[in-house]
């Protein structure tokens, strides 16, 4: 069992696109660390040739034809957006200078 | 009232709709300010549809099953253009342009919509204190939580602010709070109910359930309530049985099991335990017969869901990005820093751990040990289940290893607040229907919960033992007195 550091939680919250502060870090490391210890327990578990459960109850595929269709809603959800401008998704610069 | 009896009033018309609904705003208004179980009241919304269903009456026309019964909605189901926010700042003015199916199917079918209801954020905690607008109180002692994470639709229930209310279960999120709360609370089996509208957090663990009065209720609500759905790929497209046709039939020659594992627990409270133990002694009066039964795997579920449910809900959350709906944060100067900035914003501290355990336990290096590992024993577990129901016809456990606790209880220790679901995650992880119910009072006059867990599909069953334990039991008849409880 790897300990946890607050640089592993800044990996991942980086991963996670969280910005964190500093005073979080140390909290979660702390509770990360506690959490993760309690699941390894898991590991002890013998598993070879388990297969793994995705869904609790088998289904399958359901697909549909491919064409392309209006959504009644695109307006509607164009409000929705924190800033829109005429059709499109308004955001910062996706590159840094 | 049941639902069965609102229906025979509004049909003699000792009652009308209106009054029915003004009855419930009226008592809202008395007790929510000291509970907290609405994040919003649809009042005028709900007089209108009343006036519909009057007139439906008025003119003689047949009702439909829900006619007129007013419902609370857990605030994790999408409901057209009603506020739906998860209890979380990244929600807080989002209005879905769609109805969930759920819903849909419960206004086409007369019920009306009374408001929406608390949870603990993003559907993630044991107790309604995660909500980022302020906890919710238990109707029996407001000092104590009400459970969670649908802790608001069952203290709307349990203190008469509805007649009945819905919410979704993952890890125990509907029967948790049911056997706190002292209602009944039904997690139908894992795709028995559509989760289209219902906003995703684990989506190989939630189903959307009903909370109510009494068993019977739960039924009507399921028979309403399950189907295929085309839109949710992981609906079961099989038959709905009428859930009400078989309560009534007697018990005689039921196997029940009774789960050595959970009553082995060190942290099950001895009233919890006694209380459960009596009620397995009235299913033998009632002509079942008893039978231990042994699965090993049970107690490995809490460990096996922290790392499914937390890895399904980091993908799942990744959607809130602050472009398309939902917190933005203002001010960044690229793009990946608006996004960082509005989810650090946007969550409040538990969807934070979660999606960090999550994003841990899938990441590389790590996603054999972890998640590989998790799915396998989940595998074990189930079989554990299937290797029961070769034996007995139904299990039998205490819902939750206590009674509600205080509130702040578990505030700087999320792994003891997880340790609340261990008895209900395991029919979560199997897929199976599991119900709570009450089965007696701890000495504080807090509630105690029965759970019950049936085969895959078997709600009919389980609703049947439910009733005929509920009907002889009558544990509600002698019940202490609560501070906001009928």
């Amino acid at each position: 069992m790897t300990k946890i550091t607050p640089q592993d939680v800044k990996k991942v919250a980086s991963l996670a696109r969280l910005d964190l502060q500093d005073g979080e870090i140390d909290a979660y490391t702390d509770q990360l660390e506690k959490i993760l210890r309690y699941v390894a327990h898991l590991q002890e578990i013998d598993t070879e040739n388990i297969p793994a459960t995705t869904r609790a109850v088998e289904v399958t595929n359901v697909t549909r034809d491919d064409i392309a269709q209006l959504s009644p809603l695109k307006d509607k959800l164009l409000e929705l957006s924190p800033h829109s401008e005429g059709r499109f998704f308004r955001v910062p610069k996706i590159l840094s200078d | 009232m049941t639902i069965s009896k609102l229906r025979e009033k509004l049909k003699r018309r000792e009652i009308s709709a209106r009054e029915l609904v003004e009855e419930y705003i009226q008592r809202i208004s008395e007790v929510d300010p000291s509970i907290n179980a609405f994040l919003k009241v649809t009042s005028e919304k709900a007089l209108l549809e009343a006036d519909q269903i009057d007139k439906s009456v008025a003119s003689g026309n047949p009702l439909p099953p829900l006619a007129g019964v007013p419902i609370a909605i857990k605030d994790n189901l999408c409901t057209k253009g009603v506020r739906t926010t998860c209890s979380s700042r990244m929600l807080e003015n989002f209005v879905p342009p769609y109805e969930s199916t759920v819903t849909e199917r419960l206004w086409s079918a007369g019920a009306v919509l009374l408001g929406k209801t608390n949870l603990d954020e993003f559907a993630m905690g044991s107790s309604t204190e995660t909500s980022a607008f302020g906890a919710t109180s238990n109707p029996w002692n407001p000092s104590k939580v009400p459970g969670g994470s649908s802790g608001g639709s069952a203290a709307a229930v349990a203190s008469g602010e509805c007649l009945a209310a819905l919410g979704s279960d993952t890890g125990g999120s509907i029967r948790q709070p049911a056997s706190f709360c002292g209602v009944v609370g039904l997690k139908p089996t894992y795709g028995r109910v559509s989760r289209w509208g219902l906003v995703a957090f684990a989506s190989s663990l939630d189903q959307v359930g009903p909370f109510a009065n009494c068993v019977a209720d739960s039924a009507e609500l399921l028979n309403v309530i399950a189907g295929h759905d085309p839109r949710d790929s992981t609906s079961l497209n099989v038959p709905v049985p009428d859930y009400c046709a078989e309560l009534l039939k007697p018990l005689k020659g039921l196997r029940v099991g009774l789960i050595s594992q959970c009553f082995d627990q060190k942290g099950l409270a001895t009233n919890v335990k006694n209380s459960v133990l009596k009620a397995a002694s009235q299913l033998e009066v009632l002509g079942a017969e008893l039978i231990d039964i042994s699965c090993p795997r049970f107690n490995d579920g809490i460990a096996t869901y922290y790392v499914i449910a937390p890895s399904e809900a980091s993908s799942n959350l990744a959607r809130y990005d602050g472009v398309k709906y939902g917190f933005r944060s203002e001010g960044a100067e690229n793009l990946a820093e608006m996004m960082a900035a509005s989810r650090a914003g946007g969550f409040g501290s538990e969807v934070k751990r979660r999606i960090l355990i999550g994003t841990y336990a899938l990441s590389a290096g790590y996603v054999d040990a972890y998640y590989k590992k998790a799915q396998q024993v989940r595998t074990l577990i189930r079989r554990d289940f299937d290797n029961a129901f070769t034996q007995v016809d139904i299990l039998l456990t205490p819902t939750a290893p206590t009674t509600a606790f205080q509130a702040g209880a578990h505030s700087n220790d999320p792994l003891a607040m997880y340790l609340s679901d261990l008895l209900t995650i395991p029919a979560n992880l199997a897929g199976l229907p599991a119900i709570s119910l009450p089965c007696g009072f701890d000495e504080g006059g807090m509630p105690i919960g029965l759970q019950l867990i049936s085969n895959v599909l078997e709600e009919k069953r389980l609703l049947q033992v439910a009733y005929q334990y509920e009907q002889a039991a009558d544990v509600m008849k002698d019940r202490p007195k609560g501070e906001f409880i009928l």
